[in-house]
């Protein structure tokens, strides 16, 4: 079964020039993504390399239904992106690279205030929540203290936690370990690939990690400028590219080191 | 048949998930409440003494009388003023934490959403309404044997359904401007207020500000409540202005969630929807 289904994907934003046109700034229509065609099977885990506003975390978005599309169209088991949403909110959930907390709040507070919109009653949260702190390697009698007492690492793991305790079929990981110390970050690691095999989720897991893409995906794509250049398993990419590893094969995708990211920066389209 | 009731319930669980969150929040910044509410306090009662302060050079007046219409119009603003902030964190909270794109790509439906947040300003704000009103009063031992408090709380309930309406306008405007859109809330408060004889009868207004003040829920409200605690007056005295409360109501809530439709599929759009940043 097809979980996601892409077509001619198309997004633009518009953007001010710094450059004045009489008394108002110039305003230009700058593509975000661009004719942007992919399928992901059910069960499948696919990452999407790019680099800071190549499109990926607008992928992420418009899949989440934060952003409507200019053209094409997504469906997510079936549904259609832009217009049932209540059916694709009910089946996606993400962790992103800010893991974005009510600081104040506890973990169990935030977790059980996600959870109610997912139609968890407070005794079903009160019950679940510890377990899955416990999954994701969080200490659990630290759920009743501040976020903003925890480390980076704590907070991502509550993250996880969140997105897991909704249970959903399609996971969006937008850059879920950017940031974390290397500890942190094989642990998160190990979790999604334990949640991908025991949970029947779909993941669509976006990155500027190669290593990470790497070792966790099925298969590889590579997002530039808006455009998917390719999608496939890494081995493939690798051989299509003659490259030994997949920063070569980026550049030879590409053109560009995959370090080089002025050119996406100029861009703008961080939206 | 069994559809809709599974949806009811799901939508009720997300309704008490944010009046619980809510809820959390005040406990969590409970010193910061106290020291808004000293603020409150502070600021109603430079306006309360300035019936004393009129009595005092030599003006003519009923000084509990004026006092007391003041305080019905300082609490009154400031009941509006928390309705409103609780409203416009709808958005501006959550894009400050950067929680906004969890809670809405979350399968609540968005009227849900807002009538939650809703509630909880009224409960929130009636509370603290109460208290300052009270600690006021005590300030200057008025009299208030024959005012009639439960038809006022009826009036207060009845306006709060369009306050919220309105609220949920205003609550829109920090996902078109995050910089500046908290601030318009507190512009359409005073405008609100202004029209509506906060301070003094409407008929003291310009004509045209007299016009508007007709279809202001603030004008009843304000109305309604002080001829219930200054004159006594029990519901169906004040019928004169809860119907026209309950018809304001009925287009403003609507007219409230249409607005913020349109304000969030126009942050949709323009990749507005995200955290501040």
């Amino acid at each position: 079964m097809t979980a996601v289904e892409v077509h001619n994907l198309r997004k633009e934003f518009l953007r001010r020039d710094a450059e004045r046109s009489g008394l108002r700034r110039r305003r230009r229509r700058v593509p975000a993504l661009d004719d942007v065609t992919f399928t992901i099977e059910r069960g499948e885990c696919v990452a999407i390399l790019g680099q800071n506003g190549s499109g990926k975390s607008t992928l992420v978005r418009l899949l989440s239904t934060l952003l409507l599309h200019d053209g094409g169209s997504a469906r997510v088991f079936g549904h259609d992106v832009f217009t049932d949403q209540r059916a694709v909110q009910r089946l996606v959930n993400r962790v992103s690279v800010e893991a974005s907390f009510f600081k104040k709040m506890s973990s169990e507070e935030n977790l059980s205030y996600a959870a109610r919109f997912y139609g968890m009653t407070g005794a079903e949260t009160r019950e679940r929540i510890p377990v899955i702190l416990e999954r994701v390697g969080f200490p659990t009698r630290r759920r009743h203290e501040a976020m903003e007492h925890l480390s980076r690492g704590m907070q991502q793991k509550v993250s996880l936690a969140r997105a897991l305790l909704t249970s959903p079929v399609l996971l969006l990981l937008d850059e879920p370990t950017t940031g974390l110390d290397p500890r942190s970050k094989l642990e998160v690691q190990d979790f999604i690939r334990e949640v991908w095999a025991s949970h029947d989720a779909t993941i669509l897991l976006c990155t500027h990690d190669l290593a990470e893409a790497e070792a966790l995906a099925d298969r590889v794509g590579i997002l530039d400028r808006g455009r998917l250049l390719c999608l496939e398993p890494a081995e493939e990419l690798k051989e299509r590219f003659r490259s030994q590893t997949l920063e070569e094969a980026f550049f030879a995708a590409t053109g560009r080191e995959f370090e080089h990211e002025d050119e996406d920066a100029e861009r703008g389209v961080f939206a | 048949m069994r559809g809709a009731a599974s949806t009811l319930r799901h939508e009720l669980i997300g309704l008490s998930g944010v009046l619980e969150r809510n809820a959390n929040l005040v406990k969590r910044y409970a010193w910061w409440e106290l020291a808004f509410f000293v603020w409150s306090l502070a600021n109603t009662l430079t306006i309360v003494f300035i019936a004393k302060g009129i009595h005092a050079a030599g003006g003519k007046l009923d000084v509990d009388r004026a006092t007391t219409t003041l305080l019905i119009g300082a609490v009154i603003w400031s009941y509006l003023g928390v309705l409103f902030e609780i409203l416009t964190e709808t958005v501006a909270w959550e894009r400050w934490e950067g929680t906004i794109e969890y809670t809405f790509m979350a399968p609540l439906a968005r009227p849900i959403h807002l009538i939650g947040m809703g509630l909880f300003a009224v409960v929130y704000g009636v509370i603290r309404t109460a208290v300052l009103f009270a600690v006021i009063a005590g300030f200057f031992s008025l009299h208030l044997g024959g005012a009639n408090f439960v038809a006022a709380l009826i009036v207060l309930a009845v306006a709060s359904v369009s306050f919220i309406g309105i609220g949920m306008m205003t609550a829109v405007l920090p996902l078109i401007s995050p910089e500046k859109g908290m601030q318009m809330g507190f512009i359409a408060q005073g405008i609100l207020l202004v029209i509506s004889g906060v301070y003094y009868s409407v008929s003291v207004l310009p004509q045209w500000m007299q016009w508007l003040s007709t279809i202001s829920p603030a004008t009843y409200a304000l109305r309604g409540i002080r001829h219930a605690i200054l004159d006594g007056y029990d519901v169906g005295a004040v019928w004169g202005d809860i119907w026209p409360l309950i018809v304001i109501g009925v287009v403003a809530i609507p007219l409230g969630l249409w607005i913020f439709g349109v304000g969030e599929r126009h942050a949709k759009r323009h990749g507005k929807l995200k955290r501040s940043g």
